[in-house]
């Protein structure tokens, strides 16, 4: 599904972000990526949406490779990624049903009337199907990363990438996070979740890579771990 | 627990290309229908802010709709004045009466006359008396240095103003006719005038016109700055330089089009303002000018130039800064 091979990533800066890193994510695998600020976690999942392209190496996803996608075909790469952040990235003008909505308005593939549909189908997912006309504002840490999690799952991705997703909850919320993360898996989502949480995912009995410095140190459990 | 999507049973690919087809397009219809009533809700919405925009835009259109509007009602004038063009024949002094009968007679043969009008040299002397206040002066006179005129209205069918100068220059050749003269050269000099003025208007014109499209332009690259980060998080979630230039489009072709209304309706007060001095002054002078009111072509470039200088004006914005916003 996901493939690296001999990816580095080096910034205009000069530091180097990612050193030679491979590796192979199979399809509805679920994986963790750990290690401390400044590994390369956030470096190397934002090279799956190229938000961020890679200084070397090669990357594929669906045997696709990424360098080939050109500027314009970007989008619609990414409607096929979901993507959750830290800080939820939550449009706070908007209420929670059109922060929802987006992805599936972006796409332009559904008809308003099927939005409202597959909205509330998300929100119900995710337990907030009563809190949809309320503005992000009024929710709490918890309710804001769940509907950052129905926005980035309501278009049906192949793939949900999440960029410590529980940094900023209470350890009994973030478990509540990453057993919804399990259930979009268990549906045949691969899943890759970057956090430094280790009681956390290691509770989790998941695949779970180790990134120090830009280098893969290890890689414990799953299909594609030692 | 969730549960896996099943795939649906399929059917031939010719008639699903057909309802996909068909079926995005609707979608597409609809999405635009969908930004087209939130973008002028959320004018709405911030109506205050906006209204500067809107007003600044309406007066850069006002004032060449205005000038034009004034401009086509004066040639609309002088238009009519050409029509009534008239031949005036100084006949020779001493053409005796049989004479002109005769070209009396044979000019109302001429197909290219409408009708003739003979003014008398007493006739002349009297009407010169009374409006030249020079009556105890010419009273001095041995004889009456004026002399017969023959007014020749042409046919409507010859008032063209080549065909005019034909005729006057056919008459020009009879013996009778001593000075054969067509009253168009003012009128003339005054449709130069206009011409110019008209192409003035319009340089002036392109100049507004281009203000309104910076006037826009600045106000979008304002409106993409403050949603920078929901621009950001439309990129990630797959949103294309498209869809996000969508509601700024429609941004800046509402604005144009609140402009261009806001623009007809200066030009409409101004000139049911100006009408009843104008019409006025025109009688005056015997005429029953009137500037009315704004007519259907200017309305229609207003309505029209508006929404599309502001869709130009938005468009160009967009191109230059949406690039330049990456999710990072």
């Amino acid at each position: 599904m996901i493939q690296f091979s001999n990816v580095s990533k080096r910034y205009a800066n000069g530091f180097d972000a990612l050193k030679d890193i491979s590796l192979h994510i199979a399809k509805a695998e679920m994986v963790f990526l750990t290690g401390h600020s400044g590994a390369g976690k956030s470096t190397l999942l934002k090279m799956i949406p190229l938000i961020e392209r890679p200084s070397a190496g090669s990357i594929t996803i669906d045997e696709r490779p990424l360098v080939r996608v050109k500027r314009r075909k970007i989008p619609a790469l990414r409607r096929d990624i979901g993507v959750i952040f830290q800080d939820s990235k939550l449009l706070n003008e908007r209420t929670v049903f059109d922060n929802v909505a987006l992805p599936l308005l972006v796409s332009g593939a559904h008809h308003p009337r099927e939005v409202g549909r597959r909205v509330r189908a998300a929100l119900d997912k995710v337990g907030l199907l009563q809190r949809e006309n309320d503005f992000p504002v009024y929710l709490s840490g918890g309710e804001r990363q769940r509907v950052g999690i129905a926005r980035a799952v309501v278009n049906r991705p192949k793939v949900l990438i999440a960029d410590e997703p529980t940094g900023n909850l209470d350890p009994a919320l973030s478990r509540e996070i990453m057993l919804l993360f399990e259930q979009f898996n268990q549906v045949g989502v691969t899943v890759l979740i970057a956090s430094h949480d280790l009681e956390l995912i290691g509770a989790m009995d998941k695949r779970i890579m180790v990134l120090s410095k830009g280098r893969l140190l290890a890689d414990q459990g799953g299909l594609g771990g030692a | 627990m969730l549960k896996p999507v099943r795939a649906k049973p399929s059917r031939p690919s010719a008639q699903r290309s057909r309802a996909g087809l068909k079926q995005r397009l609707r979608n597409y219809f609809a999405l635009h229908f969908h930004v087209l009533t939130t973008t002028l809700a959320q004018l709405g919405r911030s109506l205050g802010g906006n209204l500067m925009t809107i007003m600044v835009i309406g007066i850069a259109l006002a004032l060449p709709a205005t000038l034009h509007v004034f401009l086509s009602k004066v040639d609309s004038l002088g238009a009519s004045w050409q029509t009534s063009a008239q031949v005036s024949l100084f006949l020779q002094a001493k053409l005796p009466a049989q004479g002109l009968a005769g070209l009396t007679t044979e000019l109302n043969s001429w197909p290219e006359i409408g009708s003739l009008e003979y003014i008398s040299p007493e006739q002349a002397l009297e009407e010169f008396k009374k409006t030249s206040g020079l009556g105890d002066a010419l009273e001095l006179l041995d004889q009456n240095p004026l002399p017969g005129v023959m007014l020749v209205n042409p046919a409507l069918a010859f008032q063209a103003p080549v065909a005019v100068e034909a005729l006057r220059q056919r008459l020009s050749q009879r013996s009778e006719v001593d000075l054969a003269q067509l009253d168009l050269e003012w009128l003339q000099r005054l449709h130069g005038l206009i011409r110019l003025a008209e192409r003035a208007v319009l340089l002036w014109g392109g100049l507004l016109a281009l203000a309104v499209l910076f006037i826009i332009g600045n106000t979008i690259r304002l409106a993409i700055q403050s949603r920078h980060d929901e621009i950001e998080v439309i990129k990630l979630i797959g949103g294309s330089d498209g869809f996000i230039r969508r509601p700024f489009l429609y941004n800046g072709m509402w604005f144009g089009l609140f402009g261009g209304l806001l623009a007809w309706l200066l030009v409409s007060v101004l000139l049911v303002n100006l009408d009843q001095p104008v019409r006025q002054l025109a009688e005056l002078y015997g005429s029953n000018f009137s500037l009315g009111l704004v007519d259907a072509k200017t309305t229609l470039l207003l309505l029209v130039l508006g929404p599309l200088f502001g869709l130009l004006g938005a468009w160009s914005a967009t191109g230059r800064h949406l690039r330049a916003i990456e999710p990072s």
